[in-house]
């Protein structure tokens, strides 16, 4: 997949709805097949493809399933318009075009042998769920592993089962939080940044990953830095209007930077001064 | 065991207290117990008390007739529990409803409001860091407000 973006990346590939899941009454995980004779595709945690629903148009969509497995290519997305509700409504063994992945990963690299901070909002725990996956995968390389997660309502929160799961896993801890708590919610209640305080970490020697709605993040730095962590540690993913994904047409530029090419995932230190914009 | 001194020295709450306040504070607290279910305290009852957690979860509920109770607010290990005891009328706002088995540290706002009134520097010392976690907890109410996750 990789081979085929640098040939030509505005060419989507024909891949193939594999099955569809319902996450929450508007949320839904589904998974895509490559053509046979694909050798399988290779992400970084964090990237995004171009999926083409056709008939109706092309969607970014971040990448959500576990880099390990490359024999097929996990999403998530909130169907919320026109494209989302067409593309979520496919059913098995139906076509979709898929061009990439694209942009930046998560600092793996980086964070190699550092306390992991993962701070997710609402759908913003999709383009994350890969670097949990490959911490998991791959613990021995990393320190602890805080999931903060944030979601409006009980209801809202995505992946469930697994979020019971990985809070099992040695040296890791998983907080949740929803805005609106309700009958028979025995969990947190507050916004995702009241959890910090109970976070299991040590703040000097751990590298921050966050995505979210872009206030939620805004918050979330200002709380990071004054819990103690660096800003050159802290990461975030933007997200704009992402068309040709490889920084031609201009759609989704913030400031000088693409958001296909140069991001999405960003540190924190190279856009915070594009934060503060209203024109941006 | 941890005598109560212990603990509420080390809580951040009273972080770098001039060892001589210690001695007021202590003089003023109590341990407590609450079960899941029990209610810590209820909307309009008088605010004589306000508690460190250490252990478990309370939320704050606002009680709304023929309805369930509304959570605005949960707080856990390590959390300050009530400031109406240092603003007059000196009444609850909220219920305060342990929904796990809860272990607290009491303090006694009657007694440490006498001696704030009596001792103004220990009373602007208290006030400034309750000013702290007034102010976290309403920008955390503005952020929630924003109500961020909804679809745009």
């Amino acid at each position: 997949m990789v081979a085929h973006a640098k040939l030509d990346p505005m060419m989507p590939q024909p891949f193939t709805m594999r099955q569809v899941t319902k996450e929450t009454s508007d949320t839904f995980t589904f998974t895509l097949e490559p053509p046979k004779g694909n050798n399988g595709t290779r992400f970084l945690p964090g990237q995004f493809s171009m999926l083409w629903v056709f008939g109706v148009g092309e969607l970014p969509i971040s990448i959500s399933g576990d880099p390990a497995e490359h024999e097929r290519l996990t999403y998530t997305v909130r169907s919320v318009g026109q494209a989302t509700h067409a593309l979520v409504s496919r059913k098995a063994g139906d076509g979709i075009g898929v061009r990439g992945p694209f942009g930046t990963g998560w600092p793996i690299d980086a964070a190699h042998g550092r306390d992991v901070i993962v701070v997710a909002g609402g759908i913003g725990l999709a383009p994350l769920r890969p670097v949990i996956y490959h911490v998991l995968r791959n613990r021995k390389e990393y320190g602890r592993l805080v999931v903060l997660y944030g979601a409006r309502s009980p209801r809202d929160l995505l992946y469930r089962k697994e979020l019971a799961s990985w809070a099992r896993q040695p040296e890791t801890q998983v907080l949740i939080t929803v805005d609106y708590g309700g009958i028979g919610w025995h969990g947190h209640v507050g916004v995702v940044t009241t959890l910090f305080k109970y976070a299991r970490v040590q703040p000097a020697r751990s590298v921050a990953m966050i995505c979210g709605p872009e206030i939620m993040m805004r918050f979330v730095n200002r709380e990071l830095e004054t819990y103690g962590l660096r800003r050159e540690d802290i990461y975030l993913s933007m997200e704009r209007n992402m068309k040709c994904a490889v920084g031609f047409c201009g759609h989704c530029q913030y400031g000088p930077h693409f958001i296909c090419k140069d991001g999405p995932v960003f540190p924190y230190e190279s856009i915070r001064p594009l934060l503060d914009k209203y024109e941006l | 065991m941890e005598t109560l001194e212990r603990i509420i020295e080390q809580h951040p709450f009273f972080a770098d207290l001039d060892p001589s306040y210690m001695g007021l504070v202590v003089g003023c607290a109590s341990n407590r117990r609450f079960k899941a279910g029990d209610y810590v305290f209820k909307e309009g009852s008088e605010a004589n008390e306000f508690y460190l957690i250490r252990s478990g979860r309370v939320a704050l509920e606002i009680f709304a007739p023929q309805r369930t109770p509304i959570v605005v607010e949960t707080l856990g290990d390590g959390d300050i529990l009530g400031w109406s005891w240092l603003i007059p009328p000196y009444l609850r706002k909220f219920h305060a409803h342990a929904i796990e088995d809860t272990a607290a540290i009491a303090l006694d706002g009657k007694c440490l409001r006498t001696k704030c009134e009596q001792n103004h520097d220990l009373g602007y010392e208290l006030l400034k860091r309750f000013a702290r976690i007034i102010a976290q907890r309403l920008e955390a109410t503005r952020f929630q407000l924003i109500d961020v996750y909804a679809a745009k």
